[in-house]
């Protein structure tokens, strides 16, 4: 199994998806050029009432929210013993690593300064200000994401004993990612508390925190759920007997999870939504949209899940990810820039640039490319031979 | 109200003094209700007096060593646009209505500043002297300030690449330490804006109000917005009519997020023991399982015996009954067979009787036949 990729690559390297990425690297080399050189204001669209773009609210809020599926995953199978959601660890860990540091490289190209990114944690701390929460408890989670990854790396590099010792610390580790990914999943929908004048009250509430943070749960199970069909489709040689057998217990159990999150999920959308008194805003055009994204990609996708956990169904409930993935997307790019600054004139409002759309697909398409190079490398969809049975 | 310089610079003693003492501290996720430093400096704005005649723009723009607009400031025409600040624009002025009535925008300097506590480095700071005050070496250009503040006014660089900052009304801080009003206090032809105590300011603008209540419009707008501002203003008509958001309230901004902040410790406290307990219920249920395992597998074990012995039981019972039956079975047959032969030896014996001619050979058969 890990033998058989290097005559795979040499006789390959002009395919179509090695051809489509670097293009996209390339281009998007172009575009950090251009930002670091002429800086943000010659790539996006963000003006003075406007400060926070697709930057934000897709590469940092989507970014975070859908890489929940490394502590979602973790801690089903090593906390609440769902040992049969083993194999599934691993390739969870990876993408939540790999998205919370491609988080944290999109932030170089979007604060004004990134090299004083350091700053609020080790040179002047904000205490006050949600963000220094979400700040050092991302920096934190990725280390904590770091040392999970590891043991991939240290048996593909055989390193016996420090794998030994990483592995050993599993449980304080996955607990360890659950405190850190409570507090900043539910920070980030927190951030937006501070501006009950600014964002459209549908979205929001006093329960944007906990929002952030029970979206979250369900976003990483359906991106676990989704990546997981993506990698059967093209990475299937690279799963071993185990991975394959556990896959469809791990899709029908996370699918039935994911429908009971979002019926509740909606249930204290609706509970906000009384709380605050916001019916009459329903039947505004503001209010047909807040329905679209609550029903037409929350509860429609909980029902799809329900029916696929129910029949046995694989196809509706990877169906249901990629939709609850897109109902994510939508929930945070609402609340980060379509309705913040709702009551803006429509001249005065924000629509990305291409550059800015540019450098977010050149971001996705590095986290793909590197997942690619470490899953056809490292023992992740796969048991390493030499520790099979440990756990 | 116009204020004797000795009388100005003790004011600023004292605020300094009285408030060295109190330090910064971080009131967001407190229960405290902090209602400004004692002593602290604001300006009211009587926008009833304000002629549009941007002089304090110009003011501020040469204090602060701004770029020149394209537009000299005598220029009014200006005015027909609404604007907002800008890097090169720490104040506007802008015009509403026919007949025009003008309104200055600058930072607020709120009591509880928004920007101040969404920064997480603390470049913004809450400055007892009732200024908010930015700190460029230290700010990371996150910009959450700007979306914090529910005025709208910060603005930043983003065309310079290296060192883009964040912009905004200083309140003249480094003037008003020098013993000097702002710039655009000072500048003001009208006494538009008058620069003093904030409480001293506050009744004031009372007074004024209810001097001339036809004139003035029955609210002080600053005096409680977002948990009050530095700067106060007043209006002949409703402030939505000259651009400013009467559906702020009066909650401050840290106290809108002191609710999400409080959840932190509680967090870090309660989630690892629960966890803790949950993976050790996990752990004891995986135990028992096996335990249980274990024993329905032996009990499953010396189910499976016990049967087998009862079956084996049943089956040597069964074939030692078939035996016997066989047996009987065998002496039954036997027997008929014996009496079916003494029956026939008789009817032969009888036969021979009545057929005394030929006697021998037929019981000579006969009785081969029994043998």
């Amino acid at each position: 199994m890990v033998a058989q990729d290097q005559p795979m690559e040499k006789s390959s390297i002009l395919t179509p998806f090695n051809v489509i990425t670097s293009i996209i690297l390339f281009v998007g080399v172009i575009l950090m050029f251009l930002r670091f050189t002429r800086g943000i204001g010659a790539v996006t669209n963000l003006d003075n009432n406007n400060p926070w773009g697709l930057w934000i609210g897709f590469d940092l809020l989507c970014g975070v929210a859908l890489a929940a599926g490394g502590y979602v995953t973790s801690s089903a199978c090593y906390v609440f013993g769902l040992k049969r959601f083993h194999s599934a660890v691993r390739p969870a860990i990876l993408t939540a690593f790999l998205g919370y540091a491609l988080v944290v490289f999109a932030l170089n190209f979007d604060v004004g300064r990134p090299w004083k990114l350091p700053y609020p944690i080790f040179v002047s701390q904000g205490t006050s200000s949600l963000l220094f929460e979400v700040g050092l408890c991302v920096f934190l989670y990725l280390t904590v994401l770091f040392v999970e990854a590891t043991p991939a790396a240290f048996e593909w590099l055989g390193f016996k004993k420090l794998r030994t010792w990483v592995v050993r610390l599993t449980l304080v580790l996955t607990i360890f990612g659950v405190v850190l990914s409570t507090l900043h999943q539910s920070s980030l929908g927190a951030l937006f508390m501070i501006v009950p004048s600014k964002l459209h009250p549908l979205w929001y509430s006093g329960y944007l925190h906990v929002y952030f943070f029970i979206s979250s749960i369900f976003a990483g199970m359906s991106m676990v759920i989704f990546e997981g069909s993506m990698a059967h489709r093209w990475l299937h040689d690279k799963m071993d007997a185990t991975h394959l057998a556990q896959s469809d217990g791990v899709v029908l159990g996370f699918g039935k999870a994911a429908s009971f999150m979002m019926m509740g999920y909606v249930g204290i959308k609706i509970i906000g939504i009384a709380v605050d008194n916001n019916w009459h805003y329903l039947s505004t055009g503001w209010g047909a949209w807040f329905l679209l994204e609550l029903i037409g990609f929350v509860l429609f996708p909980a029902i799809l899940y329900g029916m696929g956990a129910r029949e046995k169904n694989l196809t509706f409930i990877r169906i249901a990810s990629l939709w609850t993935v897109l109902g994510i997307i939508l929930n945070r790019l609402n609340i980060s820039v379509i309705a913040f600054n709702w009551q803006l004139p429509s001249d005065l409002r924000y629509v990305p640039s291409f550059m800015e759309v540019g450098t977010t697909i050149f971001i996705i398409t590095l986290g793909v490319v590197v997942y690619k190079f470490i899953v056809t490398r490292m023992p992740i969809l796969y048991e390493h031979p030499d520790y099979k049975e440990e756990h | 109200m116009a204020i004797s310089r000795r009388k100005f610079l003790g004011c600023i003693t004292a605020a300094l003094g009285t408030t060295t003492g109190a330090g910064a501290l971080a009131h967001a996720a407190s229960n405290k209700d902090f209602t400004g430093y004692p002593d602290s400096f604001g300006v009211l704005h009587d926008s009833t007096k304000c002629i549009g005649c941007r002089k304090c723009e110009q003011a501020c723009n040469e204090v602060n060593s701004l770029a020149k607009p394209g537009k000299p400031f005598d220029d009014l025409t200006v005015l027909d646009q609404k604007r907002r600040t800008g890097e090169a624009s720490y104040t506007i002025v802008n015009k509403f209505g026919n007949p025009p009535v003008f309104a200055k925008t600058q930072c607020n300097h709120c009591q509880e500043p928004a920007c101040a506590s969404a920064c997480f480095v603390k470049a913004l700071k809450k400055d007892p002297s009732g200024a908010v005050t930015y700190d460029e070496s230290l700010c990371v250009g996150c910009r959450y300030c700007m979306v914090a503040c529910p005025f709208n006014i910060p603005a930043y660089t983003y065309n310079d690449p290296l060192t883009p900052k964040v912009t905004k009304c200083t309140m003249c801080l480094p003037r008003i330490k020098e013993g000097k009003l702002p710039g655009c206090v000072e500048i003001c032809p009208r006494e538009a804006l008058i620069f003093g105590k904030r409480d001293k300011l506050v009744t004031l603008a009372w007074e004024k109000i209810d001097r001339n209540p036809d004139h003035y419009f029955k609210h002080l707008y600053g005096e409680h917005e977002m948990g009050g501002t530095s700067w106060l203003y007043l209006s002949q008509v409703p402030f939505t009519k000259i651009g400013m958001r009467e559906d702020l309230g009066v909650t401050s901004a840290p106290k809108l997020t002191s609710g999400a902040l409080g959840a932190v410790p509680i967090i870090v406290g309660l989630w690892p023991v629960l966890l803790t307990g949950v993976y050790a219920i996990s752990k004891r249920k995986e135990k028992i399982a096996e335990e249980e395992q274990e024993s329905a597998v032996q009990n499953a074990k010396d189910l499976a015996s016990q049967e087998m012995k009862d079956q084996l039981l049943k089956l040597s019972k069964k074939m030692t009954k078939e035996k016997e039956t066989a047996i009987a079975n065998g002496v039954k047959k036997a027997l008929v067979e014996v009496e079916e032969a003494a029956k026939k030896a008789e009817q032969a014996a009888a036969d021979a009787a009545e057929d005394a001619t030929n006697p021998e050979t037929t019981s000579d058969d006969s009785e081969k036949e029994e043998e």
